[in-house]
């Protein structure tokens, strides 16, 4: 064993400058120098000012934006903390109390004026009022879910789709002028075919803002 | 299966039928010979680094010799880990000025690393300061998925020799790994992933004014460089707490499917390097595909459940279909730009390899949909399993395989020529046994003790599934989470500790013990009565040793977790 001791702190050493110094300076270096903007963020300016990155969602409550996706970073959108819920498919807390033995108690216990509502219902009813959607429309799965790092920049189409006529409404626009910016700011699938259609939350409020 | 899983899947599986024989061919020459590709730029390098430990390449080791370095380097790299940690504070690049880290957390995270398992019991934005990052964790996730590669190597000289008394040099294999394989391909990736968006900078938190007039702390980091080799050499380890959900550590589908490539890469290569250095490609191929079947089967099941949707929402407003305009399935937890099918391929191959990223929350997966990491974790990591750990696990099968074929037929079982005897028919069972053992005692404490109970997040079957989980992550050194589970309290970073050190040495230990043995033996020539082991009815045996082992060790457990919560609709 005393014979290995010395080569494991050498290479130990070595592998440290090599692998932990040499190497992620000669990355950033390179990275800097070809892919900028990029390797600093992503930064998208408002005049001139930072205003967020275009891969990092932000909160936005007003109802002249639209509003992403749920997020249990922090206290919504904080980079500082970036999580999922973690809440299981059964966890009455995300899904509501259902039919099944030990969840009727807990509904039964609840003292909130809906304590069988989960949290998915809850934002279901919340964003039916604000957008007012009609009874018989349904919610897609995303608007009413939080996504695994809390910072999910984007919605889905149809999410978007939901939202612009309240936009429209509070901007005294055009609902089909929205529309069309949505559009505008649909990303589809890379290539394609890799991932999903989607619509970056704060480049479309950015560019609400700067058709005043 | 949607058809975008389809295609994603394709696609994958046509990146790695090139990269295989390419890579597989390169390790071969790097482990096999004595030239190799490269030794104008890499031999000087290496003679240096022999030059300073004071050994001589050309010699080479015993087993015991072997197996002792490979403990004595970890054991450094544990106490070196441990105190980067905690004296971080006062090191150079700390922009947000982060303290020390608690000592059974750097206990925990030290051995996390140097495991290769990388279980996170901590938020990397908010505890590790960028050096501690880039010079502590960074490094460990290349040497620890070297050494892996190292007792791959090892095992298979073992196999391929005759009347050998040793099976190389672990201080050789181990920079000739890292520098020849880890390093050149981690610094193309990582430069890739930064033109595709990933951060790279030395920056602490940016603070900005959203557009509502708020503010917003944009982190910053060498992301990129972590990224890469987080992934290549099947750590997991993220540098923000969300890991590959982050959208720093993974911006876009494109980035995704590259990560989830480099996690595949070298596992996958090494069978074909196993079949050129055994000179028989066709030994390494039935190895390939049992490792193909098992993982493109876990892959297929988790897209296709992540896709459905969630029973209990049936009867609610919300909508979980499928269209043009919306990715439908259980969204909890995932990205809108991964959706079901790029979440699912990336959980599975993230658990099948040993890395353990997770690009979604697998803890709000459907039942069955977290059911299917959980038993790739189970399998031991051989689905293809992670860099080096995954073919000498399947090797180990593999001779399981021939041993249980050799009691069908009433012959004494060969491997490559090898005659398989009582004394590594022990040592394959040791290691058999060893993970169950300690997944099942520690859950079962777990589940007991009041203290370890308060830390489950998810009520019912669910919260059993995350103590499971944990523990079976951490002995399989895979290091995924259903984070729920509070993991970061002294009961969990002791026993999880101790969970992964024997989960990854007292594999190591008897698989070169094995690997000893063997290349003791004489070649006994194939005969009419010698199983063939390069054929596809090796490889359909190879599957059904791995599932029943693990079915039969595994089900009471499974069957009162996800089943159960998935019945219970």
């Amino acid at each position: 064993m005393r014979r290995q001791i010395a080569p494991a702190i050498v290479t130990f050493l070595a592998f440290t400058v090599i692998c932990g110094i040499v190497y992620p300076l000669v990355v950033t270096g390179v990275a800097q120098v070809a892919f900028g903007r990029k390797a600093n963020g992503s930064f998208l300016h408002v005049d001139g000012e930072k205003v967020g990155s275009t891969l990092v969602g932000q909160a936005f409550t007003s109802n002249e934006y639209f509003h992403p996706r749920p997020s249990a970073a922090g206290e919504g959108y904080d980079p500082r903390a970036s999580s999922g819920s973690n809440l299981g498919p059964s966890n009455p807390v995300l899904v509501g109390a259902g039919r099944a033995g030990d969840q009727r108690e807990l509904c039964e216990d609840g003292s909130e004026a809906d304590p069988c509502a989960g949290l998915i219902q809850q934002r279901e009813r919340e964003y039916r009022e604000i957008n007012d959607v009609d009874p018989d429309t349904e919610i897609p799965i995303d608007a009413v879910t939080a996504s695994g790092s809390g910072l999910d920049p984007h919605i889905s189409v149809a999410n978007a789709e939901l939202q612009a006529a309240r936009v429209a409404a509070t901007r005294g626009e055009d609902v089909d002028d929205v529309l069309t910016l949505v559009d505008a700011h649909t990303e589809d699938p890379d290539l394609g075919f890799l991932g999903e259609r989607r619509v970056n939350v704060l480049e479309l409020n950015v560019a609400l803002d700067a058709r005043r | 299966m949607s058809l975008g899983s389809w295609v994603q899947l394709t696609v994958l599986v046509a990146m790695l039928a090139v990269s295989t024989p390419l890579l597989g061919t390169y390790m071969a020459k790097v482990f096999g010979g004595v030239k190799a590709p490269g030794d104008r730029v890499f031999a000087p390098i290496e003679r240096g680094i022999y030059r300073l430990c004071g050994i001589d390449p050309e010699g080479e080791q015993r087993w015991r010799a072997y197996a002792t370095s490979v403990v004595a380097f970890s054991a450094v790299c544990v106490l070196g880990l441990f105190l980067l940690q905690r004296v971080q504070a006062w090191l150079p690049l700390n922009p947000d000025d982060l303290p020390n880290v608690p000592s059974f957390l750097a206990f925990n995270t030290a051995v996390s690393f140097v495991t290769n398992t990388n279980w996170q019991n901590y938020s990397g934005e908010s505890t590790m300061t960028h050096l501690t990052q880039m010079a502590g964790l960074a490094v460990q996730n290349f040497v620890s998925a070297a050494v892996g590669i190292a007792v791959a190597v090892a095992l298979v000289r073992g196999l391929t020799r005759r009347r050998a008394g040793t099976i190389g040099n672990f201080w050789v294999d181990l920079t000739r790994a890292t520098l020849r394989l880890l390093v050149p391909i981690a610094l193309v990736g990582a430069l890739t992933l930064v033109g595709l968006g990933l951060i790279q900078n030395f920056s602490g938190f940016t603070e900005v004014a959203t557009v509502e007039g708020a503010t917003q702390q944009i982190p910053g980091g060498p992301v990129a460089s972590q990224e890469v080799i987080k992934l290549l050499g099947t750590n997991g380890g993220g540098f923000f707490n969300g890991n590959s959900s982050h959208p720093f550590e993974n911006p876009n589908p494109t980035t995704n499917i590259l990560e989830i490539w480099l996690m595949l890469c070298i596992p996958f290569a090494l069978t074909w390097t196993y079949g050129r250095l055994a000179g028989d490609l066709r030994q390494g191929l039935a190895v390939l595909g049992a490792m193909v079947v098992l993982w493109v089967s876990a892959a297929g099941l988790t897209m296709w459940m992540e896709g459905r949707s969630n029973p209990r929402l049936e009867g609610t407003a919300v909508t979980q279909v499928r269209t043009d305009t919306a990715t439908g399935g259980n969204m909890e937890g995932k990205e809108s730009r991964f959706g079901p099918p790029g979440s699912g391929l990336f959980a599975t191959t993230a658990t099948g390899t040993s890395t353990g990223a997770v690009n979604a929350m697998h803890d709000s997966f459907t039942p069955l949909g977290g059911m299917v990491p959980l038993v790739n974790m189970m399998l031991g990591e051989v689905s293809p399993g992670g860099v080096g750990s995954g073919l000498y696990g399947m090797l180990v099968f593999a001779i399981l395989a021939v041993f249980v074929a050799g009691l069908m037929v009433g012959r004494t079982p060969e491997y490559l020529g090898k005659k398989i005897e009582a004394g590594e028919v022990k040592l394959v069972v040791l290691y058999i046994l060893i993970v169950p053992v300690v997944v099942l005692v520690f859950a079962g404490i777990s589940v007991l003790l009041g203290t370890a109970r308060a830390s489950i997040l998810n009520p019912g079957p669910h919260g059993l599934s995350e103590v499971v989980y944990a523990y079976t992550s951490a002995a399989n050194n895979n290091g995924s989470a259903f984070a729920g589970l509070t993991g970061g309290t002294d009961w969990y970073n002791i026993t999880l500790g101790l969970a992964m050190l024997f989960g990854r040495f007292l594999l190591i230990v008897p698989v070169l013990a094995i690997a000893g043995a063997v290349a003791q033996k004489n070649h006994t020539p194939m005969s009419l009565g010698t199983f063939p082991t390069g054929t596809p009815t090796f490889t359909g045996l190879l599957v059904a040793i791995v599932l029943i082992v693990v079915g039969l060790t595994y089900i009471p457990v499974l069957a009162l977790g996800p089943i159960v919560e998935s019945l219970v609709a």
